[in-house]
């Protein structure tokens, strides 16, 4: 197969593009730049971006002896990934731009091209396995990686380093065109395997911060692209109890940075509760108010056949978070989610990926959560 | 590398030997190395004592603009104008750029017309904006990126009707089309080997004995002060020797490259009617454009992915030149020219030299149309 090896510059993507040259295909690295400008990719300390990415992603493609080209998607990354963060955070929520990127960049305009160039397929180093199984039906028609057999997306084998939630987006066409090569490896094993091969990006360390804001400082970001808007405090009966300077650098759940003037009348710490954009208040409240066993999704994405009816499934809200038990009803690109336990700190924008056993079902943007007394229907 | 310039740089290598040094193997050296200026400056239309060796191209544009606005300026503190093209080489560019930043140069761009040639009286009407200030004139003889060559004769004589030195990036000139020094009026001239059949790492900056540089490496003093180093003699024998077969070959190699370049033009348009060659192109002309440069825009297509999609198939060619990050950026060439950010995406530079064949333009002319294709598909799955 033909097949364009995703190359971030780090460690697991190189041996990912290793992996997949071993296994017979026919292999071109490509480094994605996403910053803006070259100067910005000049000063950019970390992240996946830096010109020494992309020199270390070089490097690697000149070892394993591959062609390599840089593919320049900064215009597409801006406005599918960054101009998407930033209006999430205005309108109150926390988006996941992993997710986004995923979706929208990897395995849509990187994938999209390198069809249109005649390559069959795209390899990235995230750690998640994809398994077929067959598919005895095959109404799709689809004549991709898996035609005749159906290719299911499940959890790494390394727990601690699993990215399946990050992958949730891909919808069967994505995944059919999909190789996770690294995802039945531990990353200890994968940076040992690095040495062997001769890459000296083998003890480079991970990346974690978002890749646009190199100073990792979120808010301060926020702050700079949607400038300062002053605002209220309130508790949850609309009693001022602070001030702030803008809405959207607060997440529900968060309890550090509130600077509030005076302690809550019971004692008792208290987080963010609820972001109101519309009047620019920020809601805080005890910790029991946090607590939701509800959950409304939209733009589901499945990484299979649109699931039908109830499903017992996991729930996952964050990169690395717990599983949850949960009952989930989809209807289209909309799903319902119903939690055996009440679990706190879930933010609207947030990511939904909802796994049976180690598969991943699919995906959704938690657009309300809430407390249910009354049991499942 | 040339075969008979390899041959000359390895026979050469055997013999150790500095040039500098008085004993039997340094003289023997130094023999070698005053011969091949010999020959070089024979070649260029230039004295032996105007070449000035250095590691290249760079290097002796830098000595060039650098050293020429030191010396100017230390003569006379108002002398701190640079006439540039704007489509020059990153080597002149940059080194504007540092005298800008750090020496309180300014500039003035020479724009092009859209075949990209600097037209005297644009030269002209910049020094007559303040003739006392102008630190120096510099126009490239032949353009990298999309082959112009500039009439220099011309537009050094507008230089020295204001006495200011006229400095001539001649790398792609010198061993492809005929460069004589001399006659061009030129006060200095920059030429390297690599691009010429000769060994990369050596170059020469030709330079007018009545020309004043402040010198960028001090030491020993070699090559007239100018450029101190210890002379690396197997790669000047190499530079000497690759410089003279391509003089001696250039009428007939001339011709040969003209059709080779006419039929990728001229075809590359019947594939598909929308690409059309930049700069100046007439078929058979080997004065205005190199012969060996074919330079086409392709709309609708990113010039990596047509790099990409011939590569695949065997041809090797190049997008704009310049890159960023490695990230391909709008050539400023063409961007000088008046061609489009979007079109300028779509740069496709075939460089024809000794070892190109007919076969070579088959084979391009062969994957161009489904290269085209993907390419266009590629752009439209990504915009």
């Amino acid at each position: 197969m033909r097949v364009v090896a995703a190359m971030s510059g780090g460690v697991d993507s190189a041996v990912a593009a290793a992996r997949m040259l071993d296994a017979g295909h026919e292999v071109v690295g490509v480094h994605l730049a996403l910053s803006q400008s070259a100067a910005t990719l000049r000063e950019s300390a970390r992240g996946c971006c830096t010109i020494e990415d992309a020199g270390d992603a070089r490097r690697v493609a000149d070892v394993l002896g591959i062609p390599f080209y840089v593919w320049d998607m900064a215009e597409r990354f801006r406005r599918d990934v960054v101009e998407d963060f930033r209006a999430e955070y205005a309108a109150g929520r926390t988006p996941n731009p992993c997710l986004r990127c995923n979706e929208r960049i990897k395995f849509a305009a990187l994938l999209d091209k390198a069809l249109a160039l005649g390559f069959d397929a795209v390899a990235t180093g995230h750690y998640a396995r994809v398994v077929e199984v067959p598919d005895a039906s095959d109404a799709s028609g689809r004549s991709g990686a898996g035609g005749g057999v159906r290719r299911e997306l499940h959890r790494a084998v390394d727990a601690a380093k699993d990215q399946s939630y990050v992958l949730g987006v891909l919808d069967a066409d994505q995944l059919a065109r999909s190789f996770f090569p690294l995802g039945d490896t531990t990353k200890p094993e994968i940076r040992a395997e690095a040495a062997e091969r001769g890459f000296y990006v083998a003890n480079k360390p991970d990346s974690h911060d978002i890749c646009f804001i190199a100073d990792g400082d979120t808010r301060g970001w926020l702050t700079r692209e949607l400038g300062e808007a002053p605002g209220e405090i309130v508790d949850a009966d609309g009693t001022v109890v602070g001030q702030h300077r803008g809405a959207f650098a607060y997440t529900v759940g968060q309890r550090r940075g509130l600077a509030l003037g005076r302690p809550a009348a019971d004692g008792q710490p208290r987080y963010v509760v609820e972001v109101r954009p519309e009047t620019n208040q920020v809601v805080v409240g005890t910790a029991d108010l946090l607590g939701v066993n509800a959950m409304t999704g939209q733009h589901a994405r499945w990484c299979g056949p649109a699931p039908e009816g109830v499903m017992r499934v996991g729930a996952q809200v964050r990169a690395h978070g717990e599983e949850y038990p949960a009952t989930a009803w989809a209807d289209g690109d909309h799903v319902e989610m119903r939690l055996d336990e009440r679990i706190r700190g879930v933010a609207p924008g947030q990511s939904v990926v909802l796994y049976e056993g180690t598969r991943v079902v699919g995906s959704a943007t938690i657009a309300a959560s809430r407390l249910e007394r009354d049991p499942v229907a | 590398m040339l075969p008979a310039a390899l041959d000359a740089m390895t026979r050469q290598l055997a013999v150790v030997g500095n040039p500098s040094s008085l004993h039997r193997t340094g003289r023997e050296a130094r023999r070698a190395v005053e011969e091949s200026r010999e020959k070089i400056a024979r070649a260029l239309g230039a004295r032996p004592s105007e070449v000035v060796f250095t590691s290249g191209g760079t290097e002796s544009d830098n000595l060039a603009v650098k050293g020429t606005f030191w010396a100017r300026r230390d003569a006379d503190p108002a002398r701190v104008r640079l006439l540039v093209g704007a489509t020059e080489h990153h080597a002149v560019l940059d080194c504007v750029d540092f005298l800008v930043a750090h020496e309180g140069a300014k500039v003035t761009w020479l724009e092009c017309t859209p075949e990209g040639f600097v037209e005297p009286v644009t030269v002209r009407r910049a020094i007559e904006q303040d003739p006392g200030s102008v630190a120096l004139v510099s126009v490239m003889w032949a353009n990298n990126e999309v082959g112009t060559v500039q009439d220099v004769r011309a537009l050094a004589a507008v230089a020295h009707e204001f006495d200011v030195p006229f400095h001539t990036d001649a790398v792609q000139a010198a061993g492809h089309v005929p460069v004589d020094f001399a006659a061009s009026g030129a006060d200095l001239m920059s030429v390297t080997a690599h691009k010429l059949g000769g060994p990369i790492g050596v170059g020469a900056l030709v330079v007018r004995r009545d020309a004043t540089l402040v010198p960028l490496t001090h030491g020993g003093g070699q090559e007239r002060q100018v450029r101190s180093g210890t002379l690396d003699a197997p790669a000047i024998v190499g530079f000497a020797t690759a410089l003279t077969a391509a003089v001696d070959t250039m009428e007939v190699e001339t011709a040969r490259l003209v059709a080779l370049r006419d039929a990728i033009v001229e075809r590359a348009m019947q594939v598909a009617p929308d690409v059309r060659p930049t700069g100046f192109w007439e078929p058979g002309d080997s004065t205005r454009r190199l012969p060996g440069n074919a330079h086409l825009l392709v709309p609708g297509c990113d010039g990596d992915s047509l790099l990409y999609l011939l590569d695949a198939a065997g041809v090797a060619c190049s997008t704009g030149s310049a890159c960023q990050a490695g990230v391909p950026q709008p050539s400023h060439v063409l961007l000088a020219m008046g061609v489009s950010e979007s079109d300028a995406r779509g740069a496709l530079r075939l460089t024809l030299g000794h070892t190109s064949t007919e076969a070579d333009v088959e084979a391009f002319l062969a994957a161009l149309p489904a290269a085209l294709e993907r390419a266009r598909r590629a752009r439209e799955a990504t915009s």
